[in-house]
This record gives structure tokens, C-alpha cells and sequence, in this order.
């Protein structure tokens, strides 16, 4: 949905094809095989949740959002879905598509088919949202099981999770044509690893002195932490559309790098 | 992965003298693999575990010492500290041991080439894990040297820090190794990722103590070599926990890598000497 959405606003002619979806159902066949793969996935941000929500839940006490005062396990659970939305699409948007493209050359053969290269950009990109979903929504169901969710409003993660798989599968996209060998991963580590750890994930960001919150503010893991949270606890502000255009414009800009790339690492 | 022999020449690695012990030229081929990669490989060994305890100990460590007074009668960041010591051996093993193993087999079959010359699959397995070993040594010492400075150790027992990481290294590395040396592909290791190594790492009492989880997983946690890893490095830093205690964990892994060293030596050599 949200992908035909952002499509709707891109200029360029011939996006969308219904042929995309043969890209989704390569992926489906391929992890017919690995499903175990693709499940054990999302047992990671659970993993956290368990451990963190559990263990420290005592030791922590509560933590203050706004005007409300909440477990620490419901404090973390929401900043753990955005988390696992942003992973669940980055795995497949990186790794994935720079074996394919780079190692496999699997979409050079594609497109000696009647597919174009946008129907691969936008048939992979599917794939990596509905992955990235498929992680929120069970992650999701375990933290309503849990009693981790403080409000009825939890249920807007779930839109909020797409939002973000969205964005970051765009992002990852597009970056991962510019990475040159497997040693450049560690720039998407090094993206990814202190965003999940520094962008109010495990602690509100009112700890930091005001300079670093301002750097804080700015990744776009804080924006889909804030909106998962701000929806998990019921609490609604106005910046909360910030956060959301913040992450439409990052989707939109990563899909427009992604198909021009494309196009010029794939046609001759 | 691998960088050819006349390659290393070139860029003036230090050579292998004439008469070393075949299992010390194997050694050496991990050392000057590490001489091209180390800078690559400082992010995920060193780098990470810095910031986990940035975030863990400094933000989160605010909350629980707020609420809590800090744990076992210390900061929270000084309880998370030396813990992380042991993480780091597990993540830096287990990085080493499942991929580049499998790969020095099946991709670059880097041990057909060894055991081709006087190195057997023995030596093979001692340079290998004597390297990961080594490996964790160098970075715990760095490591410890960083908590030294921040001030967050407690008793003189952690000069010892590095070589209690070492031992939890090597008492993951054995088995592990021995594990990938009988993979034909590795769709298993992420599997071990998810639902061994993540676990350990977040349940063996390295964020809180082993006593805040359910009395149910609290004997399946203790039998963790991870526990074992954190129990004895948590132990050297604060100055605090019995004697008997300590020796149980220091032998729980030395007896853990003996025998992963038993079973790779064997695997390599199924696999290696037809």
C-alpha cells in the first residue's frame, strides 16, 4: 500500500508494472527453501524485549515519557519494533540486493525477460517491506501478549512499522549500490548499529546534553522510535508529523538514487 | 578473504623463519591475514563493544543507578564493564570460527593449500584457534587498558582481565570451529547466531544479574559458557565472589576448550586427511 503510494508521486513512466511482482514471487520461491532463515529473524528484537523487559524491568523501575510514567519494558518494547522494522528491511535492501546485483549478476538475467529494471527495484522493494512488516506484526503481537503495550493506540505500530521498513529498505537500497565488496558492509554497520543503540532505543534521549540531542533528533531511526512510541503509550504531539514526513522524504529520495543507480549499473 | 602468499611478500609482512614448527607457520598465516585486515576488522571487535557499553552502562546505566542505587554495591557501568569483556570473546570467536572457517574449506580452500605442504590438519586447527585466542588477548588488553582509564575497575585481580577473556575466546572458538568443520553450507550459522549466541548474549547475567530472571532459567543460564565468561571477568574487576566459585568457572572453560580442541583436531582431520 504505502509503496504504491509513494509511486504515485514519481514522475518517471513505466514504475509499477504488475511485472514487479514476479520479483516478489522470486523471493518467495527462494525462501520457500530458507524460511527457517527468514523466521528465526525475528526472534532477535523478542530476544531484547525478554531479556531487557525481564531483567531490568526491576532494576530501571519506571522511565517518564511525556506525562506519563511507564515500566521499562513498555518503555522499550516500541523503540525494539522500530528497530526491528529498520533491520528486517535493511537485511534484505543491503546484503541481499548487493549479492543479487553484484556477485550473482541474478538481475542481468532478469532483464533479458520483459522485466524492466524499475519492476526489480520495486519488486525487491516490496519484498523488503513485507519483510520488515512481517517482523513488526509478530514482534507486535508478543508485546501485546507481554502487556508491554500501554494504549489501545498501539495498534497504529503497525502502519508505523511499514512507514519505516519502507523508508529504510529505500535508504538501504540505494546505498548498497554504491558499496564496492563485502568489506564496505561495515559502513552499514556502522550506520546501523549506533542508531540502534543511541537513538532513544533503551533510554530516553533527555540523558544527553543538549548538543548530542540535536545529532540524536536528526537519524531516522529517532523518528520512527518517537512515532512507535508516541502510538504504543497514546501519546500525540504535532512533531510526531515530522517524523513522518522526515521518513516519507527519506523513502521518496532513496527510491529515486535507487532506479537511477540501477539503471546505470544494469543497462548498458 | 585470502591474500595470496606472493602478495604478503610484497607488502613486507614479516616472514617465516626457516625451521618454524609447521603448526607455527599456520599461526603465522592468520597473523599476517590480521596484518592486512586489522583496520576492517577494529569496528565490529573493538569499536562495538564500546558503544554497547556507552549505551548500556552511561544511558541505561542512568536509569538503574537512579532507581536503584548501581547493582551489586557498584555503578551500573562498572557492573556492565567488565561483562562486556566476555561478550567481545564470544562475538569476535564466533565471527572467526563459522564463515571463515567453512570458507578456508569450501570458497577459498585455503586448508587444501596448507595441508598440501609439511602443515597437517593438527597444526591447521592450532593455528587457528591459537590465533582467535590470540586475537581476543590483544583485544581485552586494549580493552581492559580502557576501563582502567574510565576508572571502572575495582580490585588489582584485573590485570588478569585479558587472559580471562581469552580463555572464554578460546573455549567458543574450539567448538564452534570443530562445528563448521563439518558444514557443507552455511545456512546453519545464522541459525547459531540467532538462537545460541544472541541469547547467550543477552541472558548470562551480563546486563543485570542472573538472579532478576525467573528461578526456572536461572540454572539453564548458569550452565552457559557465556555465565561461566562473565561470572569470571566480572569477578577479577569488582574484586568480588569466592575462590571456589572462581576456580569452578576457569575450569568449566578450560575443560570446555580442551575438549573443542579434541573434536576440531579430529573434524579437520576427516575432513582434510582422506
Amino acid at each position: 500500500m504505502a509503496v504504491a503510494a509513494t509511486l504515485r508521486i514519481l514522475p518517471s513512466g513505466g514504475f509499477g508494472t504488475r511485472r514487479a511482482l514476479r520479483m516478489v514471487e522470486r523471493n518467495v520461491m527462494i525462501y520457500r527453501k530458507g524460511w527457517p532463515y527468514l523466521v528465526s529473524g525475528f526472534f532477535e528484537p523478542l530476544f531484547y524485549l525478554l531479556s531487557l523487559g525481564i531483567g531490568l524491568n526491576h532494576l530501571v523501575g519506571s522511565v517518564t515519557v511525556g506525562a506519563q510514567t511507564v515500566t521499562y519494558a513498555a518503555f522499550v518494547a516500541p523503540g525494539l519494533l522500530a528497530t526491528s522494522a529498520m533491520n528486517g528491511a535493511t537485511i534484505d535492501a543491503t546484503f541481499t540486493v548487493f549479492q543479487r546485483l553484484k556477485i550473482e549478476h541474478a538481475y542481468d538475467s532478469v532483464l533479458a525477460t520483459p522485466l524492466t529494471v524499475q519492476d526489480i527495484a520495486l519488486g525487491e522493494l516490496t519484498w523488503c517491506v513485507f519483510r520488515g512488516a512481517l517482523y513488526s506484526a509478530s514482534f507486535l503481537v508478543c508485546m501485546a501478549a507481554l502487556g508491554d503495550a500501554a494504549s489501545p493506540w498501539v495498534i497504529l505500530c503497525l502502519p508505523v512499522a511499514i512507514l519505516t521498513s519502507l523508508a529504510f529498505a529505500c535508504a538501504g537500497m540505494a546505498g548498497c549500490t554504491y558499496l564496492r565488496s563485502w568489506q564496505d558492509f561495515d559502513l552499514v554497520s556502522l550506520a546501523l548499529v549506533p542508531m540502534f543503540l543511541f537513538s532513544g532505543t533503551f533510554f530516553p534521549i533527555s540523558l544527553y546534553p543538549t548538543g548530542i540531542q540535536v545529532v540524536v533528533r536528526a537519524t531516522p531511526l529517532y523518528q520512527a522510535v518517537a512515532l512507535s512510541r508516541g502510538c504504543s503509550l497514546g501519546v500525540f504531539d504535532w512533531a510526531m508529523v515530522g517524523h513522518a514526513a522526515y521518513l516519507v522524504v527519506m523513502a521518496v529520495t532513496g527510491l529515486l538514487i535507487t532506479s537511477t543507480r540501477f539503471r546505470r549499473l544494469l543497462t548498458p | 578473504m585470502a591474500v595470496a602468499g606472493d602478495q604478503l611478500t610484497q607488502r613486507g609482512a614479516a616472514q617465516p623463519r626457516v625451521g618454524w614448527a609447521p603448526w607455527r607457520r599456520a599461526l603465522w598465516f592468520h597473523y599476517a591475514f590480521w596484518q592486512r585486515t586489522w583496520k576492517g576488522s577494529i569496528v565490529s571487535s573493538f569499536l562495538f563493544p564500546i558503544l554497547y557499553l556507552a549505551s548500556m552502562g552511561l544511558g541505561v546505566g542512568h536509569l538503574v543507578n537512579e532507581h536503584s542505587g548501581g547493582v551489586q554495591g557498584v555503578s551500573y557501568l562498572d557492573y556492565v564493564a567488565p561483562a562486556m569483556l566476555a561478550l567481545t570473546a564470544l562475538q569476535v570467536s564466533a565471527n572467526e570460527t563459522m564463515w571463515p572457517v567453512l570458507a578456508s574449506f569450501k570458497w577459498v580452500r585455503s586448508y587444501w593449500t596448507a595441508v598440501s605442504t609439511p602443515v597437517s590438519a593438527r597444526d591447521v586447527v592450532v593455528g587457528k584457534i591459537g590465533w582467535v585466542t590470540i586475537h581476543v588477548l590483544m583485544v581485552g588488553s586494549i580493552y581492559t587498558a580502557v576501563l582502567a582509564v574510565f576508572g571502572t575497575l575495582h580490585s588489582p585481580w584485573a590485570i588478569l582481565l585479558p587472559l580471562a577473556g581469552a580463555l572464554t575466546g578460546f573455549a567458543f572458538a574450539a567448538p564452534i570451529a570443530a562445528f563448521s568443520a563439518t558444514q557443507e553450507s552455511p545456512q546453519a550459522f545464522p541459525v547459531i547466531y540467532r538462537f545460541a549466541v544472541i541469547p547467550m548474549f543477552l541472558f548470562s547475567g551480563a546486563f543485570y544479574p542472573v538472579s532478576q530472571l525467573p528461578g526456572w532459567l536461572q540454572p539453564v543460564v548458569q550452565v552457559t559458557p557465556l555465565y561461566q565468561g562473565v561470572a569470571l571477568c566480572r569477578t577479577l574487576a569488582l574484586g568480588q565472589g569466592a575462590l571456589a566459585m572462581t576456580c569452578v568457572h576457569i575450569a568449566y572453560l578450560a575443560v570446555l576448550a580442551a575438549v573443542g580442541t579434541v573434536v576440531c583436531i579430529r573434524n579437520f582431520r576427516r575432513r582434510l586427511e582422506v
